[in-house]
């Protein structure tokens, strides 16, 4: 247990994505870790019927004192971390507020409603400016696409929480991570996830 | 996961509220539990199946809640700890066998935890069972957070043993689905014994017989110790009081909307203007205490999830105080305070005590807000509907039914019920079912229909179910169709398991909850052995299964039962490897201009799918399209094309 100060207790973290994405894993490391070290950490997640396309979003609570709602109340969001881009944005219409900061997923994932033509998906520069535009700073990272590379999709969760480790105050250590994937991976399985945590941290340290 | 049971006392864990019932039960010795899967209580049963072996337990997945509560009991009354676990609704199914077992007593101590959804954030409604509480006289519990929820559970069973009475423990989805810190107790021993004791005097509550009769006797003995409860309830720890010796305004709460009013308080800076009275025992509610922290102030709010309980309840106690406490200002949901429907939140007790006590509160400023807030409806955010899963057996199944209804022509429709499959309300399933009500319901629905014959009703009737469902309460319904000669096609849309919930194992598969090999039960066999016409197909054989069903409805003649077997895509097995590599041949797909409306995208709208509006093809996304190859057979082109795929 370390004495790791929080610039805000609680400090509220939204892990936003669509249903199948793994969002809830997500959240499940992203606490653990801090749990770790010495917080006490509330998770309010949606699941359900969430899991098949519907937008999901994990709300995190981290604090030194205990229990708070497993809702973030309305504006006071401080990290967002989007596993697919137009769902960062979404978040800023309930949760958002000027310092807040952001790390997004870039690729898409069409809608039923816009697979069909009802509705249209924006051009990711036009979310990218949104999202400048209502967030203290942004980065967009090509998270699947890298994922891709490195040879499964899903690691796309953990590049993802490299980027949050990179960019927040949050204590996020490797050594945290390592001792977390080890309680549901397998040791030879850890060399892909360390690398992809990795390359996350580097992909938002410029 | 095993954390769960070889976590050591006093270390702290991050646990859902769900597993923190499982521990609390395991803490208490729980030695028997039973539920049917529902979202938000199924982790309960599974974390407690999962270290059954280990606590020296039984545990199962009961064929529905009525059941569960009598395997429970049967437990409880072999004097061992018992548990049972459901949704909101499966208390309604398990309330005729409720009723009686609150007459006749328990013995061991036994526990029902019914998980609520406020908000019908999984649900297709948000039904309460703190009436059922009141209504057959049984205690009831509402822990505020995850440590309580753990400890609650402990004393559930302890209070059910010193009442000898069924104890009600509430959660809801905020609580159930969400995690927090716990701090382990101590575990007990292994060792248990059962023995029911049956041959003392009729009416000993230990050694006679287990019935809720003579019935005069037995009620006035369960008032007797609801009126115990009443006076424990004026001690309990579980009742808190945090806030100055004289607030202008007192908060009443409970469950996770304790959390809500806490972050509410603290948000607004009135720790020192606002008091906050937790309760945790909410029936009966205590008298005396509510009299002391009523006495307080004049104006109390009360904020609880979703209808009026306890602001009734309460209002009569100050009724009848008011000689002692006066007179009160009472704000919550008569008033109009808050809503009357779905889940509150933090920012509905702040928007209430702003109101109340006339401050303004800002989250954030104006112009943020301006900008930000109609995000969701200016196309920045498309909005995402519902939709099954990539590769879902059902949307090939409800394909089938859509066409072969259109091409029967009878404007025939689908009754439908609970499950994935409610989703075919929506386009996903091509908006073929017309009415979802309750589990099984589908099928009884449809028995009505099918004898309406005698007033020229002569719409082709289609009902559907899962395999689970088709257990859970589809079979008397079924047998209702078939003795009364009823007309009418039940698809049994059967995926292997309860996949909304994530794959308990029900009667038709050979495994349990505790993963034993165990007999299976046929679905076909059973419908054949009623008498009705069987036959059962692979969905993803489209044009098969539209044949089949069209030559079912046709034959007009009783009931006629198609199962369409197909595992669910979320599966382990589904998901080891992709059956087929899919691939879209970009010459062939002439997209708008094909004739065929883009059936691929427009239609049949499987996420794997997407349409690329600047080279005006179908394109496949392999990160989402798991690989099922029925699409190939959608495009009248030919221009999805699969290829068997070497098994990774
Ligand atoms: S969970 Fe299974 S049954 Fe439900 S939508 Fe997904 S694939 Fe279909
Ligand atoms: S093969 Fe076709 S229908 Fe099956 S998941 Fe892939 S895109 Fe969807």
């Amino acid at each position: 247990m370390t004495g790791n100060a929080l610039p805000k207790d609680p400090y509220n973290v939204i892990i936003t994505g669509v249903g199948g994405q793994g969002n809830v894993l997500a959240s499940r490391i992203l606490a653990n870790m801090l749990v770790r070290k010495g917080y006490a950490v509330t998770i309010g997640e949606t699941f359900g019927a969430s899991q098949r396309g519907g937008s999901v979003m994990s709300h995190l609570r981290v604090s030194r004192q205990g229990s708070w709602s497993p809702q973030i109340p309305k504006g006071k969001a401080d990290v967002v971390v989007a596993l697919e881009p137009t769902e960062a944005v979404r978040v800023l219409a309930d949760y958002g507020n000027p310092d807040i900061m952001i790390v997004s997923n870039t690729r898409p994932v069409h809608s039923v409603g816009v697979i069909a033509g009802d509705l249209e998906y924006p051009p990711l520069e036009q979310t990218k400016k949104k999202a400048e535009e209502l967030s203290a700073r942004a980065w967009f990272i090509d998270a699947t696409d890298e994922a891709l590379k490195l040879g499964h999709p899903i690691l796309g969760n953990v590049i993802m929480l490299g980027a949050l480790a990179g960019m927040s105050p949050l204590p996020l250590d490797m050594e945290d991570f390592k001792a977390v994937m080890l309680t549901s991976l397998s040791a030879d399985k850890l060399d892909i996830n360390v690398r992809a945590f990795t390359l996350g941290r580097e992909l938002v340290s410029h | 996961m095993s954390e769960l049971f070889d976590g050591k006392e006093g270390t702290q864990h991050l646990l859902m509220g769900n597993e923190a019932i499982a521990r609390g039960a395991l803490e208490a010795g729980v030695r028997v539990a039973a539920g049917y899967p529902g979202t938000p209580s199924s982790e309960i049963i599974e974390s407690l199946a999962r270290v059954a072996d280990k606590a020296n337990m039984y545990v199962e997945w009961s064929v529905n809640e009525k059941v569960a509560m009598e395997v429970a009991a049967a437990g409880s009354f072999a004097e061992l700890r018992s548990l049972t676990a459901m949704k909101q609704n499966g208390v309604n199914v398990a309330s005729d066998f409720l009723l009686h077992l609150a007459g006749s007593g328990t013995r061991g101590g036994m526990v029902l935890v019914p998980c609520e959804d406020p908000g019908a954030l999984s649900s297709i409604n948000e039904g309460e069972s703190r009436y059922f509480a009141r209504m057959m006289e049984l205690p009831l519990l509402e822990p505020g957070d995850f440590q309580e929820v753990k400890d609650m559970v402990k004393w559930a069973f302890e209070l059910s043993e010193e009442l000898r009475m069924l104890v009600v423990l509430r959660s809801v989805t905020r609580l159930s689905h969400a995690s927090g810190m716990v701090t382990y107790g101590p575990l007990p021993p292994r060792e248990a014994t059962a023995r029911f004791r049956h041959e003392g005097f009729v009416l000993d509550p230990q050694e006679g017989v287990l019935i809720s009769a003579p019935v005069g006797y037995k009620h006035e003995l369960q008032q007797g110790k609801i009126r115990k409860a009443r006076e424990m309830f004026e001690n309990s720890p579980f009742n808190t009081y945090t806030g100055p010796e004289k607030p202008e305004v007192l908060i009443i709460t409970s469950s996770a909307c304790t959390l809500y009013s806490k972050e509410a308080v603290h948000l607004l800076g009135l720790k020192d203007r606002v008091g906050i009275l937790k309760l945790g025992t909410t029936w009966p509610l205590p008298v005396n205490l509510l009299t002391r922290y009523l006495s307080l102030t004049d104006t109390i709010f009360i904020v609880e999830e979703v209808i009026p309980f306890m602001e009734e309840n309460i209002k009569v106690i100050a009724a009848e105080r008011a000689a002692e406490i006066g007179i009160k200002k009472f704000y919550g949901k008569n008033d109009g305070t808050l809503p009357m429907v779905g889940e509150l939140n933090p920012d509905f007790v702040i928007g209430a005590l702003c109101k109340i006590l006339n401050i303004e509160y800002k989250a954030r400023p104006d112009e943020y807000t301006q900008a930000a807030q109609n995000i969701p409806f200016t196309g920045e955010a498309p909005h995402r509907e519902l939709t099954f899963c990539p590769g879902c057996p059902h949307r090939a199944s409800f394909w089938s039914i859509h066409n072969a209804l259109e091409l029967d022509g009878r404007k025939g429709f689908v009754c439908g019920d609970i499950g994935c499959y409610a989703m075919a309300m929506l386009p996903t399933g091509f908006s073929v079912v017309k009415t979802v009500h309750a589990m099984g319901s589908g099928s009884g629905i449809a028995s009505g229909f099918g004898k309406l014959g005698q007033f020229h009703f002569d719409q082709p009737i289609v009902a559907v179910c899962g395999d689970s469902t088709f257990f859970h309460t589809a079979i008397p319904a079924l047998i209702n169709a078939r003795h009364h000669k009823a007309d009418f096609t039940l698809v049994i849309l059967d995926n292997s398991g309860t996949a909304m919930t994530g794959f308990q194992p029900h009667p038709g598969l050979d495994v349990n909850a505790l993963g034993d090999t165990v007999p299976s039960i046929d679905i076909a066999d059973v419908c054949r052995s009623m008498g009705a016409r069987v036959e059962v197909r692979d969905p993803f054989d489209l044009e098969e299964t539209r044949k089949v069903l069209n030559e079912l409805m046709e034959d007009e003649e009783g009931l006629k039962v198609l199962i369409l077997r197909q595992i669910c895509t979320l599966s382990p097995e589904k998901k080891a490897g992709k059956k087929y590599e899919m691939s879209i041949n970009e010459e062939i797909c002439i997209g708008e201009n094909c004739g065929c409306n883009r059936l691929c995208t427009r239609i049949f709208r499987c996420p794997g799918l997407v349409w690329d509006t600047e080279r005006q093809v179908t394109k496949l996304d392999e990160v989402i399209c798991i690989g099922c190859g029925v699409c190939a057979d959608i495009c009248p082109a030919g221009a999805i094309q699969r290829k068997e795929a070497g098994i990774s």
